[in-house]
C-alpha cells in the first residue's frame, strides 16, 4: 500500500516548526518509535531552514514537501525554487556554511545523513534545490 | 515566545523554549546578546528543562553564545537536559566544549 501526501507553505522561521509536525502527523500510521519520529523531524528541520536561509535567502516563497510512504518506507522531498546550490558537496560538508556571518553550524546535513538513511541533493543553480530523503521505520516494539 | 531570561549574582539564566529551531534560535541570540553586551555577565546557563526538540539551529547559537562569553573571561553550562537534546549535543561535539547536566532520569547515549 503506497500513499501520499503534499504540503506548500510560506518560507519563514514559524513554518519550520509546522513542517516538522505535519510530517510527525503523516508518518503517525507507520507506528513509529519516538526516536523515529524524533529523526525525522531533526531531519525535516533542517531541510526546511536550509530552503528559508539560504535557498530563498530570507524572502517569501513556496517550500514544498511531498511525503510517501510505502510499506516500511518513508520518503520526503523537500523543493524550493531559490537560488540553488553551486557546489552541492561542499555544501554537504560537515561544518561548512556559505553564511558564517549567520552563526550556522554547518551541521545541517551532517543531521539528516545521521537521521535518515538516505539523502540526496538536487539542484541546479538559479531555479531551486530538492532534499530527497529516505527512512525505513521498523514497526515499534521489533 | 517562552523564552526567560534573569539576571542574578553575574550569571544570566536562560529557559530554553520547548522547541530549539532557527525561529526561537534567533529570539534567544538577540535577548541574550543585549543582555551580554550590556551586563557583567561571568556565567551563562542554559536551562533545557522544557525543551524536547533541538536542531543545528540550536547548535550554532549554543557555539555562538559560547563564543562571546569565552571572549569574555566567561564560562557556560547546558542544565536539566533531556534524553532527546543530549543526544543532539553529543552528536554535534557540544557536549565535548560545554558542560552538559542531564535532567533526572535522563539517559546519555
Amino acid at each position: 500500500m503506497k500513499t501520499t501526501m503534499k504540503v506548500e507553505f510560506d518560507s519563514i522561521s514559524e513554518n519550520e516548526a509546522f513542517a516538522r509536525v505535519t510530517v510527525a502527523a503523516f508518518m503517525s500510521r507507520m507506528n513509529p518509535s519516538i526516536d523515529e519520529v524524533a529523526d525525522v523531524k531533526t531531519a525535516v528541520s533542517e531541510a526546511v531552514t536550509n530552503a528559508i536561509i539560504h535557498g530563498y535567502e530570507g524572502e517569501v516563497h513556496t517550500i514544498t514537501i511531498f511525503g510517501q510512504i510505502e510499506g516500511e518506507m518513508l520518503e520526503l522531498r523537500i523543493t524550493d525554487q531559490g537560488v540553488g546550490i553551486q557546489d552541492i558537496e561542499k555544501a554537504m560538508e560537515p561544518l561548512y556554511t556559505s553564511r558564517p556571518e549567520l552563526e550556522r553550524s554547518g551541521m545541517g546535513f551532517l543531521f539528516m545523513e545521521a537521521f535518515m538513511d538516505e539523502v540526496q541533493v538536487q539542484s541546479s543553480p538559479g531555479e531551486g534545490t530538492t532534499v530527497l530523503m529516505k527512512k525505513k521505520i521498523r514497526k515499534s516494539g521489533e | 515566545m517562552e523564552t526567560r531570561l534573569k539576571m542574578a549574582d553575574h550569571i544570566l539564566w536562560i529557559r530554553v523554549p520547548g522547541e530549539l529551531d532557527h525561529h526561537s534560535a534567533e529570539v534567544i541570540c538577540r535577548e541574550a546578546d543585549r543582555r551580554i553586551q550590556r551586563e557583567d555577565i561571568r556565567e551563562v546557563i542554559f536551562d533545557f528543562a522544557d525543551t524536547t526538540f533541538c536542531d543545528s539551529s540550536g547548535i550554532g547559537m549554543l557555539m555562538g553564545r559560547y563564543k562571546m562569553i569565552r571572549a569574555l573571561g566567561g564560562r557556560v553550562r547546558a542544565v536539566r537536559v533531556q534524553a532527546q537534546v543530549a543526544r543532539i549535543l553529543t552528536l554535534s561535539g557540544v557536549a565535548k566544549i560545554i558542560p552538559v547536566e542531564l535532567s533526572e532520569g535522563g539517559r546519555e547515549k
